[in-house]
């Protein structure tokens, strides 16, 4: 035979545009679930090699909370327009009108603007099925997460009547008004995101390249002051740090290492010579053990 | 000790490092064996030892040692394999979950499954996607029946590699008599099972012995460490590569009028522009035209990887559709023999119709009662009338129509198939095709040319199957003959089925029992639907007592083709009418299992029509139903 062993990028990159075009297939109203970061730059990438020559049939959707990174929201209007594909962006008017900021609110940031805001986005536009980035490697309970995974009306999930799902065989058959999210990169690791995004050449935000930023330190975080409304504490002043970011979120929630990688082949090298996990920058893991499993019941990816 | 991890490489030259593990395999194995055996430890040792835990887990896994492990003041690996919070609370885990690491040479995922009584769905599951399982022993303890059980769902699932992972050495003082008597005692048993060939390795996952290299503690073990095997065994999809075409259409991308593509991952072979294909279950053939991908034509594709073709002809195609090599193309059946692996707390109900989803194709079928069970402890066959949760059973299954299969042996993509509950819509079962019954195979269906829309457009007319249902003496045939000759007036061409002609030819074979009831009307059935395909508009006029037989026919014909019209008629008054004298001779006992004396009638629920005889005559009933089926007709395309 002419071929060689097909590589491991290969054969994710398969089984994932397997699982977009099945949810197309057997869904109803689809969406992609579009948060900007490298995982979400892989798997619309992995989408537009899917249907491609055609655009890929459903819209993005930023459910956005105001305070993501400049950076991220600039290259969100040129990925969509360079997909070809509608993007709707949804922000909670609940947290909106209550001015809810990851300063003066806590946990009751992420609760409105995402979980929440998710639920309503879905809601509103009647989403049966909603693509997410996320990955079994990120963290322990998301292991056990199907690539396919039901919600109930109200948008719960019980780890406990998940279906079974084999072979490359997926039951996407729903009730009105239940919903689906499925993770077509579930079995990507972070190293496979990176391989890819290099193998196919894939824009990513450029705050995962080290760059002299203006930063504070706080709680063992290096925080970004992306703009003005950063509430600088008493004694707080902005240095200029070089800085990257493993994972985006909301700017003032996520942390920074000081790094002087400012080309992709660095940033894999730092990456694999380090000794802490991606979702250490994250705030949102820190409150106590399985608190993603948690969030997950609740609605949040 | 081989290193795992090339520390030196990243950082003296990460362009040559990245360039190496773009080019790596991906292995899926699947992990088989109780807490007891040490798994989750395993694992745990792979991911330590490959360098796949950080700092921070690692400080965190060493605090939860201390709070709840098992292993004393040593690090407990398997707790890096614990996911959800309620089992931590209770120290089991209640599903599969995957794991993922690396060397050099591959990439990994394994699938870990538990062992308690949800063994067997959860196991299923895991193995479907795996290339190898690794079959753990406690060496202390020797081949169990849970050895037994494992290797049994291992071999049953198609899992050609196996390794045979001797753990706990340690604890028996890397004993070497020991350990052959076990993999003797094992090789035995496998052949007995049919598992051709094994690799067995002595290690301790919580020692690390032949994990990643050879151990000093083993000097008599001449083989491969587990890693090494891991990394050099060859993998199923490159195997699959040398197989014949076979393209399940998953989607059709159509984005303007010039562009028509076939979406789906490759289930075996290779496929090349110009390569002859036939379609299946249609059987035409055409030849590919274009292998299509966003950064350029491909010149070749093969199994595993997904693909949208472009076909020389304008051929009908869809989803479920299967687009296989013109010469060796698969075979397409509707009933089956399989082997069922039931997963769900609701047991089957033989006869029910389920949704069966193969490949990208989703029928209807429905389960007979199953010739016998297999007990996965001691792999005896017993008799049984249904499927519990976790039981694994054979049966025959009949689909509503025509799939595109293959032995589950050659192919699991196109003989491994799940079964959906139409109510609750969850996956309720698991199953491979073994082979198609031979009173069901229709090897190569012949390309129809003048299909069923160009018979019915030639007549000017919309193919129908009206369906008279009622008692004996209701007047099914009286109204029916009356129906029959309005349409006929109206210039329809239409062919009426009763007992008459049916009964005296056809079916003269059959007679009045339950069983042979059921017959009667499938055949009807059938002969009715080959007559609608031609383009006539049907009626029959039959009892056809049973509500499940109705809904077979009706689940034969297209949507909207079949009309249920239920000539209701009480019992009192078809005896008073009693027009042949049949209920006379039934109530003297001269008629055995007669319908609505000795026979249970089951009426419509839902009929398209009903007609009460006692309001209605047959003349204004006739005059009615023509009435609704002219107002049903929609234009002829």
């Amino acid at each position: 035979m002419p071929f060689s062993p097909l590589t491991h990028l290969q054969r994710l990159e398969a089984e994932s545009i397997h699982i977009l075009r099945e949810v197309v297939a057997e869904a109803e109203r689809p969406v992609m679930l579009y948060s900007i970061g490298k995982d979400s730059a892989v798997m619309l990438h992995l989408a537009r090699k899917a249907f491609y020559p055609a655009p890929p049939p459903f819209a993005l959707l930023h459910v956005d909370t105001t305070w993501k990174f400049k950076a991220m929201y600039e290259l969100r209007d040129r990925a969509a327009r360079a997909a070809g594909m509608e993007l709707l962006v949804y922000r909670n008017p609940d947290a909106l009108a209550q001015g809810i900021n990851p300063f003066d609110h806590g946990s009751l940031h992420t609760d409105l603007w995402k979980t929440e805001g998710l639920k309503q986005a879905l809601d509103l536009y009647g989403f049966d099925a909603a693509f997410g980035g996320a990955r079994r490697d990120e963290e322990k309970s998301r292991a056990k997460e199907r690539v396919f995974s039901f919600r109930t009306a109200s948008h719960r999930w019980d780890p406990k009547s998940q279906r079974p799902e084999l072979w490359h065989l997926y039951n996407a058959r729903k009730a009105k008004g239940e919903s689906m999210r499925v993770f077509p990169i579930s079995n990507w690791t972070e190293l496979d995101i990176w391989q890819y995004i290099r193998a196919e050449g894939i824009e990513i935000v450029p705050l995962y390249f080290a760059a002299p930023r203006p930063t504070v330190e706080r709680d063992g975080l290096i925080l970004m002051v992306d703009d003005d409304r950063f509430q600088l504490q008493p004694g707080e002043t902005p240095v200029e740090r070089s800085v990257r970011f493993r994972t985006l979120g909301c700017y003032p929630l996520t942390g920074a290492v000081e790094s002087e990688a400012a080309t992709l082949e660095e940033v894999i090298q730092e990456m694999l010579l380090t000794t802490t996990s991606e979702r250490q920058g994250r705030a949102i893991d820190h409150d106590q053990t399985a608190s993603m499993e948690k969030k997950k019941q609740e609605g949040y990816f | 000790m081989t290193s795992y991890r090339p520390d030196a490489l990243i950082a003296s030259d990460i362009s040559a490092y990245l360039t190496l593990h773009q080019n790596k395999s991906l292995l899926r194995f699947i992990t088989c064996g109780s807490v007891d055996d040490g798994k989750s430890t395993l694992i745990g040792r792979l991911l330590y030892d490959t360098k796949m835990i950080f700092e921070d887990q690692l400080a965190s896994l060493k605090a939860d040692s201390k709070r709840v492990g098992t292993q004393g003041q040593e690090i407990d690996f398997a707790l890096l394999v614990d996911g959800l919070a309620a089992e931590r609370e209770q120290g089991i885990t209640i599903d599969v979950a995957y794991r993922f690491f690396s060397t050099e040479k591959r990439k990994f995922i394994v699938a870990d499954t538990p062992g308690h009584e949800q063994y067997t769905r959860n196991m299923v599951t895991g193995a479907s996607t795996a290339d190898l399982a690794v079959i753990l022993i406690d060496a202390r303890k020797g081949v169990l029946t849970q050895t037994r059980r494992h290797s049994y769902l291992a071999h049953l699932l198609g899992i050609r590699r196996i390794v045979l992972a001797v753990n706990k050495m340690d604890l028996i003082g890397y004993d070497q008599l020991a350990y052959e008597a076990i993999v003797d005692d094992y090789r035995a048993f496998a052949k007995s099972i049919g598992i051709q060939d094994f690799t067995p390795i002595p290690l301790s996952g919580f020692k690390g012995d032949n994990i990643t290299g050879s151990s000093g503690n083993t000097p008599w073990y001449a083989g491969p460490a587990l890693l090494e095997h891991l990394e050099q065994v060859d993998v199923e999809v490159d195997t699959d590569r040398a197989r014949p075409f076979r393209l399940p259409v998953q989607w059709v991308n159509r984005p303007n009028l010039d562009f028509r593509g076939f979406a789906g991952l490759i289930a075996s072979g290779a496929v090349k522009p110009g390569d002859a294909v036939r379609i299946l279950p249609s059987g035409r053939t055409t030849t590919v035209a274009r292998i299509v991908a966003m950064d350029g034509d491909r010149d070749l594709a093969g199994a595993g990887e997904s693909v949208t073709l472009t076909l020389a002809d304008e051929v009908d195609c869809s989803r479920g559709d299967v687009i296989a090599a013109a010469d060796e193309p698969p075979q397409v059946a509707d009933q089956f023999k399989a082997t069922i692996v039931w997963m769900d707390q609701a047991e089957l109900l033989p006869g029910r119709a389920y949704w069966l989803k193969l490949g990208t194709q989703t029928v209807s079928a429905t389960v007979r009662e199953p010739e016998h069970t297999i007990d996965v402890n001691t792999l005896a066959n017993a008799p049984a009338k249904t499927l519990r949760l976790n039981d694994i059973g054979v049966a025959e299954i009949a689909a509503d129509r025509g799939i595109v299969f293959e032995p589950y042996a050659d192919s699991h993509d196109l003989g491994g198939f799940i079964l959906i509950d139409k109510a609750t819509n969850a996956t309720v079962a698991a199953g491979m095709l073994h082979h198609a019954l031979r009173r069901a195979q229709n090897v190569h269906w012949q390309a129809i040319e003048i299909t069923r829309d160009a018979h019915a457009a030639q007549k000017g007319q919309q193919p129908r199957l009206l369906w008279f249902t009622g008692l004996s003496g209701s007047g099914k045939s009286t109204i029916a003959n009356l129906v029959e000759k309005k349409l006929h007036a109206m210039g329809k061409h239409s062919f009426l089925l009763d007992g008459d002609n049916v009964r005296h030819g056809l079916n003269r074979d059959l007679g009045f029992t339950d069983a042979d009831r059921v017959e009667n009307i499938r055949r009807v059935g059938e002969v009715a639907r080959l007559m609608t395909d031609a383009g006539l508009i049907v009626l029959t006029a039959f009892i056809s007592p049973f509500r499940a037989e109705r809904e077979m026919v009706r689940a034969m014909l297209p949507t909207g083709d079949f009309f249920e019209i239920f000539i209701d008629t009480p019992i009192a008054e078809a005896e008073r009418r009693d027009p042949k004298g049949l209920y006379r001779k039934a109530r003297a006992g001269e008629i055995a299992n007669f319908t609505g004396i000795s026979s249970p009638y089951e009426a419509p629920e839902r009929p398209e029509i009903q007609v009460d005889t006692t309001r209605e005559t047959p003349e204004e009933a006739a005059e009615r139903i023509v009435e609704t089926i002219m107002g049903t007709w929609s234009p002829v395309i």
